[in-house]
């Protein structure tokens, strides 16, 4: 235990904390600017933003012993008895010149660059800058050069940070990305033929502290103010990677990785990041149709729910396939609701897309091998409530000839259209068939109802990743017109009063399954750790 | 002034000097040996410590206390770097020690090596002296063969091994840990400390970075003893509790405007007007002299009226001058404008800054502009006051870079505009007589490549 002060607050530090001059500040509020340095890469001090003043307090007498220079404070660990000052003539001062130095030759191009809006180098002018421009120095060059099949650089922008280029080294070690040159004509550059190329290029984009490295896919396409950031969860592979779904209007136009020490630390994959495009198909399923016929015909939604509610009672044997892309709240309710209608119903977990294996990268970061968001969270579900556990291939092994089942019901939200002509054989053998999914395929055109499903950031709810941390979300961008939520429809089948909330929900999940019983409202941003409750 | 023996270039006016047979001739690796067959690593350093050797790369750091600093407690080899990148504008001793008379640097480096129990050194040498190359490979070479060099050297328990390596032509790659990196493969990126070289330095090692000169000093401490370098140079400053004092022969390399411009050895404390009028046969053509720097042009500059200045390591700093660098006096005689001295300064260093820290980077780029624009004839008073916040806010002793490459740029615009300011405003208003006054912003100049 130890105590350091900055700008006269106290600072409490813990036994083995090592934390540094911009982390103390941190700790009473206090923003120390800062360009070069960030907590996932290693410490440089090269962009001298963070400059402050510093020294050491007597335990005895009090007493403040200063250095008499400046230092920066990304450097300076917080050891017990630092004095920090952020705020003297000093630093100030050279906060301004530091700032003033890295406009001399940069375009100030603002109104053509996609970073203007959330750019430190705009921040911090207007919260440190030198009144006026004192330079003679005009730029006059707007040059750009693509690094890789990602990301554009816009070299005059570059305030050679070198963040990008510690992360390809350090995290990625691909080290793809280099300084050329020397003094104030270095650049960022990849060597001839070796592009920037790595699962996790994107993330060089959100380190860029100003607009010199641009995302190809987002470059131009919206303004970052006029867009709405929401708290949610990737759903592109199992470690469920905390971000934040940019949109405007119900229009996504990026992801971006959310900090979460438990979870992603900073970043997230090139898949996950890009993953959302399948949202905005044309191809998405958009309305209610049953069969009549030969054909499927649409059906308005309120119809739907008593229909399809009226013909599963008359069934007598039920089986729900649950997809790993389902929230638990989601899949509970389901549950419930096949459990209520048929007290026997069969409940199988939906197939678990995998590919290649675990990817791990320095740091602790992990690519998952297994494509789908919930595994855990819906396989819970399942092993309580269901009569007994059943997973995708176990079923389709017991199905040739059994026969023992009149309707199924496939609740699927797989992001790409589902081509298995094994489940199409299974499937058909059924009386009523409903599928539930987000784009046509073989099985929808088997189906006797065919339901849309929502994508992941239209959804709310929860999701257990392959830790078995659970993370919550609300929505982040409304389901094209036509589509009912999965849970605002099993909520309707289950005739429950209102509207679906999802906290409530996982509230009720949480008392009556003993495996989340760990997920108390409210669920902190960095998501709950399950295994806490199931050790104890 | 003193008149004492050449101790450092005792040898180079032989013929063949660099031969080992001319320099086993006149006593050569006889020290080795003795020190090798009957001394203990920490006797050396226990002397080193005691003749007050201070670092002849410029900083003056203490030798021995550098030495002592190295954690003996960490796993593998203790690495020795040799630093023979010198670069430093004016300074050419390194170079005269290493074409002439590169034995004595090698046994001076053995010697430093077994001192601090290093196995393994790299002679990190300057691009641009290829004779110094050729003739320190051919000394190794000799080394290797005589037996001075290698494993079990001349029968005891200690193994060395010498790598020479060439750079690549950058004047940072003279600073300690970017001449690590450098070595190391990398950009010369000088690093941030802690970790000190001594704990980890080169491939993460406890690392000594020591000068050519410096070492071909320890080469005649272990000679001589402690007492002999003590008794030559300047006692420290008894109202000066830090100054541990100047202590041992020094080279002066003195070039510019000077009748005999060469390396001359001499006990530290000389003054700079007996080295240009005395060894150097004063300034050229019968003309006054203007200024002098006082140790490479990083150090800043003395005005003639301040050539009673001792070089040694803390009188240059009572002028306003950085310190005394490499003691490469650079005679400037009175038909040098400092309008041009300053613009050609400035040109060096934003060439040079290795371009890591912004103050650095930006300053030193800034700074030449802004000379560009006053040497075209379209200067303004208030660009002196630029200049001067500029060379005041950049560098290690106001804490706001890496490395003290920006206070070597700093101090010549320091201390030109400020002991030249009549001469930089008479300039200005000569040659903008409509706009130096003015307030107004005024257009960019175009460089050459933008144009």
């Amino acid at each position: 235990m130890g105590s350091v002060w900055v700008d006269g607050h106290e600072v409490e530090i813990r036994d083995g904390e090592r934390l540094n001059g911009i982390q103390a500040a941190a700790r009473v509020g206090i923003d120390i600017p800062h360009y070069c340095w960030h907590p996932g890469l290693s410490v440089v001090a090269s962009c001298r933003m963070c400059l402050v003043e510093t020294g050491r307090r007597n335990p005895a007498t009090g007493e403040v012993t200063m250095l008499g220079k400046l230092v920066p404070a990304c450097q300076t660990p917080a050891a017990d008895g630092t004095v920090f000052v952020t705020n003297s003539v000093a630093v100030v001062e050279a906060r301004a010149r530091v700032e003033e130095g890295l406009l001399l030759r940069h375009p100030v191009d603002c109104p053509i660059c996609d970073k203007a809006g959330e750019c430190r180098l705009q921040d911090y002018f207007y919260q440190h800058g030198q009144p006026e421009r004192r330079a003679d120095i005009q730029p006059f060059t707007s040059r750009r050069r693509a690094l890789g099949d990602t990301v554009t650089l816009f070299v005059d922008r570059c305030v050679m940070c070198s963040r990008c280029v510690r992360f390809c080294r350090e995290v990625t070690q691909t080290s793809e990305l280099m300084v050329i040159n020397r003094g104030a004509h270095e650049e960022i550059e990849v060597f001839p033929g070796f592009p920037l190329s790595n699962p996790l290029s994107g993330n060089v984009v959100d380190l860029c502290p100003v607009g010199a490295l641009g995302d190809r896919d987002f470059l131009y396409n919206q303004r970052v103010w006029f867009m709405r950031s929401h708290e949610h969860v990737c759903a592109g592979c199992a470690t469920g990677c905390s971000i934040f779904v940019d949109e405007n209007q119900d229009r996504i136009y990026r992801l971006r990785p959310r900090e979460n020490p438990y979870v992603n630390q900073w970043w997230m994959c090139d898949a996950g990041r890009y993953g959302w495009k399948h949202a905005f198909d044309p191809q998405r399923l958009i309305e209610p149709r049953m069969r009549r016929g030969e054909g499927l015909a649409s059906i308005e939604w309120e119809e739907a729910i008593r229909q399809l509610d009226a013909a599963l009672r008359q069934v007598e044997r039920l089986t729900v396939i649950l997809s790993p892309f389902l929230t638990v709240e989601e899949s509970y309710l389901l549950a419930t609701y096949a459990r209520q209608v048929q007290p026997h119903a069969t409940l199988v977990l939906g197939p678990v897309p995998e590919q290649g294996e675990d990817q791990s990268f320095a740091g602790g970061f992990v690519i998952a091998a297994e494509k789908c968001p919930n595994r855990r969270g819906v396989a819970a579900v399942i092993a309580a409530l269901a009569d007994r556990d059943l997973n995708w291939d176990a079923w389709l092994a017991e199905q040739p000839g059994r026969g023992n089942w009149d309707a199924v019901w496939w609740a699927g939200g797989y992001p790409r259209p589902w081509q298995d002509s094994r489940a199409l054989q299974a499937l058909a053998q059924a009386k009523l068939v409903i599928v539930q999914d987000l784009f046509a395929s073989p099985l929808t055109e088997r189906a006797d109802w065919q339901l849309p499903a929502t994508a992941f950031a239209e959804r709310a709810g929860s999701y257990v990743n392959r830790d078995d941390r659970l993370q919550s979300f609300a929505w982040a961008i409304r389901p094209p017109r036509g589509v009912l939520s999965e849970g605002q429809l099993y909520w309707r089948l289950l005739g429950r009063e209102g509207m679906y909330q999802a906290r409530a929900v996982l509230a009720e999940v949480a008392s009556q399954i003993v495996f989340f019983s760990a997920a108390h409202e409210p669920v902190p941003a960095e998501g709950v750790d399950l295994r806490i409750k199931q050790l104890s | 002034m003193s008149t004492s023996e050449r101790v450092l270039l005792a040898n180079i006016e032989r013929p063949e000097s660099h031969a080992l047979s001319t320099y086993e001739g006149a006593g050569g690796y006889r020290t080795w040996r003795r020190v090798l067959a009957e001394q203990s690593p920490q006797e050396i350093q226990d002397l080193v410590k005691a003749s007050g050797l201070r670092g002849r790369g410029g900083a003056g750091f203490p030798t021995g206390l550098k030495w002592s600093f190295l954690a003996t407690d960490r796993p593998g080899p203790i690495y020795f770097c040799l630093n023979a990148d010198e670069s430093e504008p004016g300074t050419f001793n390194n170079r005269i020690l290493m074409e002439l008379d590169p034995h004595q640097v090698l046994e001076g480096l053995f010697l430093s090596c077994f001192a601090t129990r290093a196995s393994i050194a790299y002679i990190y040498l300057r691009y641009e002296y290829p004779l110094a190359y050729v003739r320190l490979q051919a000394a190794l070479d000799a080394c290797y063969a005589a037996g001075y060099l290698g494993r079990h050297i001349l029968g005891s328990e200690y193994s060395l091994e010498v790598y020479l390596h060439r750079g690549a032509g950058a004047y940072i790659c003279g600073e300690e840990t970017g001449l690590i990196e450098s070595l190391e493969g990398k950009r010369a990126w000088p690093r941030i400390k802690p970790p000190f070289p001594a704990v980890e330095g080169a491939f993460r090692r406890p690392t000594v970075v020591n000068n050519v000169e410096t070492v071909a000093c320890v080469r005649h401490i272990c000679e001589r003893g402690s007492e002999w370098f003590r008794s030559q140079g300047v006692p420290p400053d008894p109202s000066n509790p830090r100054d541990p004092g100047s202590f041992g022969p020094k080279l002066y390399c003195l070039s510019g405007h000077v009748a005999r411009p060469g390396c001359y050895e001499a006990p530290l404390g000389l003054r700079v007007d007996e080295l240009i009028d005395e060894l150097g046969g004063g300034v050229w053509q019968g003309r006054r002299a203007k200024a002098a720097i006082p140790g490479g042009i990083s150090m800043g500059l003395l005005r003639s009226d301040e050539f009673s200045c001792r070089l040694d390591f803390a009188d240059p700093l009572k002028y306003g001058c950085l310190g005394l660098g490499t003691a490469a006096v650079v005679v400037l005689d009175e038909t040098v404008s400092m309008v041009d001295f300053l613009h050609n300064s400035c040109q060096f260093f934003a060439h040079e800054s290795c371009g890591q820290c912004t103050p650095c980077r930006e300053g030193t780029a800034w700074s030449l502009r802004l000379l560009e624009r006053i040497c075209a004839g379209r200067g303004r008073l208030k660009d002196l006051e630029l200049l001067l916040e500029i060379g005041d806010t950049m560098g290690i002793l106001p804490g706001t870079t890496i490395c003290g490459l920006a206070d070597g740029a700093a101090w010549p615009i320091k201390n030109a505009i400020r002991k030249f300011r009549g001469e930089f405003e008479d300039y200005l208003r000569r040659t903008n007589p409509e706009g130096y006054r003015a307030e107004q912003p005024v257009w960019a100049l175009l460089s050459e490549s933008e144009a």
